[in-house]
């Protein structure tokens, strides 16, 4: 079976959906990317969906739950690059992807990542010193 | 039971002059004010042309299923052709079914005048309920080609009625003129989607203010247009509420939690560039100048007789 | 997949936009999902609609599985007794401008779905 690879960049793993997604292949990718967080302490992550042409409600929701899981692991995940069409079809049938955070391209959406991270800590260095 | 077979197409070719001279007459007449379209010559070219398509397909001696059969595909394509032409120079339906229906009454003259009793009775049933047809299937024509116009012009109109404009450096604005029915969501959808792309937006102002009200069903096209947004990661804000749609709303119980509103453009603007990390400063000595202009003009207006 | 290249080019062919490409293969990946999920096998049938005055693409969905019991309910977004978004009747409806559906408990069901050009 084909394998979506993962690369790993300083704190962040980044992902690039280039091919149609078969059910079994996102599963494997969602087990691999939540194992690699562990592993790595990865504290983001960014899933570029720019080549899907479409993306059903199956896997809006296994998105949703990679996002949940990074989540739990404290780590933020930023999904990049959906397509105008897919974006109003996705809307359409109802699909919210609530807890994802979302950017027009990989370049922007890294420098999403940096400022949730920063803001992140800042916040901490703020109640330390309080 | 009719006769399938019919000796009319003998007939009309027999006294085609006469009657295609007779045919032109009736239409003529009915069709006085739409001459300046239609010349007579053409008029006349039209009716040869017909019967010369008509005779060809009689004479195929199929006389039920005309929509279908191959030997009245010439006939048909004629007639469309025809339909459409008028339609698209808007003649009325009847005016345009009148081609056909208004070949009945020179044919049947001649009719009464070739045959007799039994044969007379059977010729001219099956001739009218060809004719009939004929003449529904010219007003179905007709009625689509209308129906594409005004489909098309639908279209047009709602590409005309949804501009995106470029604001500022990663902000754009949509101005929503009218009703927002669940057609022309889709099209500033489709616009605003596209243009964030072509931009790189990452703040949207979708402004209501020419919107005349906000009922449910408006409030969800609009959450939808905001939903989308963020999924391509650029944030909407929704202005130009006035007070009586934020009441409304209220009333409703339509919840706009996730969406973040601004009263004007104005507030919108200023919200976005602040987010955008600008901050605006009127120039030093810029606001003097300013103000000798404005004196200047109110001094030559006042020097007008 | 098979489904998903042959419903792209047949809706591309008929002049679709490419909006209205996307909705219908979605919604194909949703119906086919669902036959796929609730028994394991189904049959695909896609057919170009003219009534004269307009095109249209139809898509078939038909499975000998367990059928639907509460058809109104199976209709409601996050109704589910699979493992779907539970999304797949209703988002489909919505995507498409046709939706018939009919279910017999231990026969099967069918969807139809039409989308005009």
């Amino acid at each position: 079976m084909e394998r979506i690879p993962i690369l790993k960049v300083g704190q962040y793993l980044l992902i690039t959906i280039q091919v149609d997604l078969h059910d079994k292949m996102i599963l494997a990718l969602q087990d691999e990317l939540t194992n690699m967080i562990v592993k790595t302490g990865a504290r983001g992550i960014l899933i570029d969906i720019s080549a899907l042409e479409i993306v059903d409600s199956f896997i809006g929701r296994v998105l949703a739950q990679v996002a949940s899981c990074a989540k739990l692991l404290d780590a933020e995940t930023v999904v990049t690059g959906m397509r105008p069409a897919v974006a109003i079809t996705m809307v359409e049938l109802g699909i919210s992807m609530k807890g994802v955070h979302t950017a027009l391209n990989a370049e922007d959406g890294m420098e999403l990542l940096n400022d949730i991270l920063h803001r992140d800590e800042y916040a901490h260095d703020f109640s330390a010193i309080n | 039971m009719p006769s399938t077979v019919t000796k009319t197409p003998e007939i009309i070719k027999k006294n085609e002059q006469e009657m295609l001279e007779d045919w032109v007459k009736q239409q003529k007449k009915v069709l006085q004010n739409r001459i300046d379209h239609l010349s007579e010559s053409t008029l006349k070219q039209q009716c040869k042309e017909f019967l010369n398509q008509f005779q060809t397909a009689v004479q195929s001696g199929e006389m039920k299923d005309i929509d279908q059969s191959k030997a009245w595909d010439g006939v048909r394509r004629f007639l469309a052709e025809l339909s459409r032409s008028r339609a698209l120079a808007s003649f009325s339906p009847s005016e345009t079914a009148l081609f056909v229906f208004s070949l009945k009454q020179p044919l049947f003259t001649l009719m009464q005048r070739e045959f007799k009793g039994e044969e007379l009775a059977n010729e001219i049933w099956t001739i009218s309920e060809l004719l009939d047809k004929l003449g529904l299937f010219t007003t179905e024509v007709y009625q689509q080609s209308r129906e594409d116009v005004i489909r098309r012009q639908q279209q047009e109109l709602l590409e005309l009625s949804t501009p995106v404009m470029r604001m500022w450096e990663g902000v754009i604005a949509v101005p929503i003129i009218g009703t927002l029915d669940s057609a022309r969501t889709q099209a500033i959808m489709e616009n605003l989607l596209q243009e964030i792309v072509d931009t790189n937006a990452k703040l949207a102002i979708l402004d209501i203010s020419g919107v005349p009200t906000v009922d449910t069903q408006t409030a969800q096209h609009l959450i939808k247009t905001v939903s989308a947004a963020k999924l391509m990661g650029t944030q909407c804000i929704i202005s130009g509420i006035r007070p009586q749609i934020a009441q409304t709303v209220v009333h409703l119980g339509i919840e706009l939690d996730n969406v973040i509103t601004k009263a004007t453009m104005y507030d919108a603007l200023a919200f976005a560039l602040a987010r955008r990390g600008w901050h605006v400063q009127r120039v030093n000595g810029a606001s003097s100048s300013v103000e000798k202009l404005a004196r200047q003009t109110s001094n030559m207006s006042g020097n007008l007789p | 997949m098979l489904i998903k290249a042959s419903v792209k080019r047949i809706s591309a062919l008929l002049g679709f936009s490419l909006v209205n490409q996307t909705k219908i293969i979605t919604a194909a990946a949703e119906l086919s999902r669902n036959a796929l999920i609730y028994a394991d096998q189904g049959k695909f049938k896609i057919s170009v609609l003219d009534d004269t005055r307009r095109k249209g693409l139809q898509m078939i969905f038909s499975d000998s599985g367990p059928g639907i019991e509460n058809i109104e309910q199976a209709m409601k977004d996050g109704y589910t007794s699979g493992h779907g978004m539970g999304l797949g009747l209703g988002g489909s409806k919505r995507l498409m401008d046709e939706f018939d559906i009919k279910s017999a408990i231990g026969v099967g069901t069918t969807i139809s779905v039409t989308k005009w050009v």
